[in-house]
């Protein structure tokens, strides 16, 4: 592979006007600081990281979860060192204190934007635009941070095809949570397929990997779906009547859900 | 506890373990061994054994602990009871909280703590078994696991100890030594040498230092690589596993591809092996005109080389064979349009005795009635039969024109249609060619922007990201 990978102190270039994100200049000269993927551009020299903690920037569009609700604060855990503030004047109307765990009580997580960041890195969190995204279904899983883009892909072809072959709603947190949403077994195939991207985040080709990997377990729920069929035919009639308790199952459950 | 033994260096200069003076025991690292930590490392020089977990930068509780610049480091060296001969007692003690304290400070210079404030880095070591020189040790396995962690430093740190044994100078310490020998001298230094350990147990003369010194750079120096080849291998193993894989799957992969040319996940390689395969099945329909088309979009995105090349050599192909083609294509369709005509015939006749048996006849039969009415049945049926005959001729006749003419309005229309399937072919060749350079740029671009993307993340790819909003129902409520 041509991707070389560099560990802290690997000296990367002698032109320290360089030197980019993940690197350190020393003596006229940039170093690795962290263990990486070289990246080398025409006028920078980096390094991508292959594991850290998410550090919250101005404008990220991150997942949210209320952990504390205060009397104009919600204080929000964003998968990173450090608390997010959400103010009660962010949202779109006035709330009194007294309402506020009627809109976002601690539990619920909602979709947000960095609104600002100060250099005691108080966070600030604002409404990513005018609406209010608190995310009342589907579950959130969190991948590693540094392992967004890759579940992104390059300029969203990742994402776009796990969209179209799981035919589930997606939306990726910067801070590394993703939310996703559709049918059980849709997401449950989401879900392993989010697992096999952090995995393998490293390796070239993912989204063809992905895609295989997506296929092979579409044909095997296939297959397995008749024996299934066969060996249940006549419960399956009995199901068919039990419709509605299974629907209020899932109520249930959905409601058990402490992510929801 | 054993007795001392007569003689720590035997007669030909070798230990009781058999090293050299200058040599260290074998040193085995594991990373990430622990699910839950952030960076782990296992560590094993000869008898030591050493886990150590790094958490963090995570918020730093209590919260007066925290720094308002920069991230605190937390350092601590615990010895399991089970680690020594005779039990341990659990918990801190003064030695455990002083190796701490000057482990932590060695760590300090390197942690670029101040991209994280108000946090901790927590650094939690295990010595599982301890066999002298844990504290180095723990110091080089806590190395590893932080670059694992994938904590900014400025390099790794790496430590070693010397010592003083029967009155010589020996690297690395083994229990035998550093209990009965004269002096234990740990150090831990960066990559460039510079010292951020250095603690002296016993008594030693600056010239012994000096010359302990340099036995412990060489022995950084080995222990260095052996860090550096472990945290190197852990993320490089996974690629070469995929290059494995990949000539493994090549064959069913490239099948897959193959089913699937026309997606869009196809690898390049694909694309251009199915442009070629598609311009071979265009070749019939290909005339000239599209050649030339072929050239001027060559020639508009002369910057894909490679697709050039490939287009190149499809021309020329098509360019040989297309002659090849057309006199061919010609010779078929007069064959087809002799066939057309001996079928058209076939059918004009045909449809004529049809017609013949059924209105004609009725026809003659009424004709024969209306006028032929005072005539006896015996006399009208021969002048039927004649009748017939020649009306049969004259209308054959006529349907022969008449399908000639069909059949050659037919003909236009084919050559219409073919035409027009011409023009089709152009446009899709055309707008095969678009995508190919679009999917060629889109690669390049990719190739490019690669790290922009990682970096600016919070750019392009948003813009796919569907909003939850929009899926109705399943998103969520606005209030």
């Amino acid at each position: 592979m041509d991707k070389k990978i560099v560990i802290p102190g690997d000296l990367l270039s002698e032109n320290t006007k360089k030197a980019g994100y993940g690197t350190y200049v020393k003596n006229d000269k940039i170093y690795s600081s962290f263990c990486g993927i070289e990246n080398l551009k025409e006028d920078k020299v980096g390094v991508i990281p292959l594991a850290g903690a998410y550090v919250p920037s101005v404008n990220d569009v991150v997942i949210g979860i209320v952990i504390v609700v205060t009397p104009s604060n919600w204080i929000m855990d964003i998968a990173s060192p450090y608390d997010g503030l959400f103010h009660v004047s962010e949202y779109p109307r006035r709330v009194e204190s007294q309402e506020m765990p009627e809109i976002l009580d601690v539990g619920d997580s909602v979709i947000l934007r960095v609104k600002d960041v100060d250099s005691s890195m108080k966070v600030e969190l604002a409404l990513r635009d005018s609406n209010f995204h608190k995310l009342k279904t589907g579950q959130i899983v969190e991948v590693e941070p540094v392992k967004v883009p890759r579940v992104i892909g390059h300029g969203g072809s990742m994402i776009s095809m796990l969209k179209k072959e799981t035919n589930c709603s997606i939306f990726v947190g910067q801070n590394g949570r993703i939310w996703i949403d559709g049918k059980d077994e849709d997401v449950e195939l989401l879900s392993k397929a989010l697992r096999k991207i952090e995995l393998e985040a490293q390796r070239s080709g993912l989204t063809d990997r992905i895609y295989n990997f997506l296929k092979n377990e579409r044909i095997r729920q296939k297959e397995s779906k008749p024996v299934k069929f066969f060996k249940s035919e006549k419960k399956d009639v009995k199901l068919a009547e039990e419709d509605h308790p299974e629907e209020i199952y899932r109520k249930i459950d959905v409601l058990l859900d402490p992510k929801n | 506890m054993s007795d001392k033994p007569e003689k720590l260096i035997t007669d030909n200069g070798l230990r009781l373990d058999g090293r050299r003076a200058d040599e260290i025991r074998p040193m085995k690292i594991e990373i990430g061994v622990l699910s839950r930590a952030d960076g782990s490392c296992y560590l094993e020089w000869g008898r030591n054994k050493i886990l150590v977990g790094v958490f963090g930068p995570r918020e730093a509780h209590p919260r007066r602990t925290q720094r308002a610049d920069t991230a605190v480091i937390r350092y601590r060296y615990n010895m399991a009871s089970f680690s020594v001969e005779d039990r341990a007692r659990p918990g801190p003690s003064r030695r455990s909280i002083e190796i701490s304290k000057v482990s932590r400070e060695a760590f300090e210079p390197v942690i670029m703590a101040e991209l994280f404030p108000k946090t901790a880095i927590d650094i939690f070591v295990e010595v599982l078994q301890a066999d002298a020189g844990t504290r180095t040790a723990a110091i080089n396995a806590s190395s590893v696991a932080l670059a694992d962690a994938g904590i900014p430093m400025k390099g790794l740190i790496t430590s070693c100890a010397f010592g003083k044994v029967d009155g010589q100078i020996v690297l690395d310490l083994n229990k035998e030594e550093d209990n009965y020998g004269e002096a234990d001298f740990p150090v831990a230094m960066t990559q460039d040498g510079e010292i951020t350990l250095l603690q002296m147990d016993g008594h030693l003369t600056p010239d012994e230092i000096k010359k302990g010194l340099e036995l412990v750079k060489k022995g950084c120096k080995e222990i260095l690589e052996i860090q550096q080849t472990v945290l190197r291998k852990k993320f490089e193993t996974p690629v070469d596993e995929t290059a494995e894989e990949a000539a493994d799957t090549a064959e069913t992969e490239n099948k897959v591809v193959e089913e699937e040319a026309s997606l869009e996940y196809a690898s390049e390689a694909a694309v251009v092996e199915e442009a070629i395969e598609e311009a071979e099945e265009l070749k019939k329909e290909i005339s000239e005109e599209t050649a030339a088309a072929e050239v001027c979009s060559a020639e508009e995105i002369p910057e894909f080389e490679e697709l050039e090349e490939i287009i190149e050599e499809a021309e020329t192909r098509v360019d040989e064979e297309a002659l090849e083609e057309v006199v061919e294509a010609e010779i078929e369709e007069e064959a087809e349009e002799e066939a057309f005509e001996e079928e058209a015939e076939f059918e004009a006749s045909f449809e004529a005795s049809f017609e013949e048996v059924s209105e004609p006849e009725k026809f003659e039969e009424l004709e024969a009635e209306e006028t032929v009415s005072g005539e006896e049945k015996m006399k009208c049926e021969p002048e039927e039969f004649i009748e017939e005959e020649t009306q049969l001729e004259e209308e054959s006749g006529i349907e022969e024109i008449a399908s000639e003419e069909v059949f050659e309005s037919e003909l236009e229309i084919e050559s219409e249609a073919e035409s027009e399937k011409e023009l089709s072919a152009e446009e899709e060749v055309e707008a095969e060619e678009e995508v190919e350079a679009e999917e060629e740029e889109e690669v390049e671009a990719e190739a490019e922007e690669e790290v922009e993307a990682e970096e600016k993340k919070s750019e392009g790819p948003w813009k796919v990201v569907k909003d939850p909003s929009e899926s109705g129902s399943r998103g969520e409520n606005n209030e």
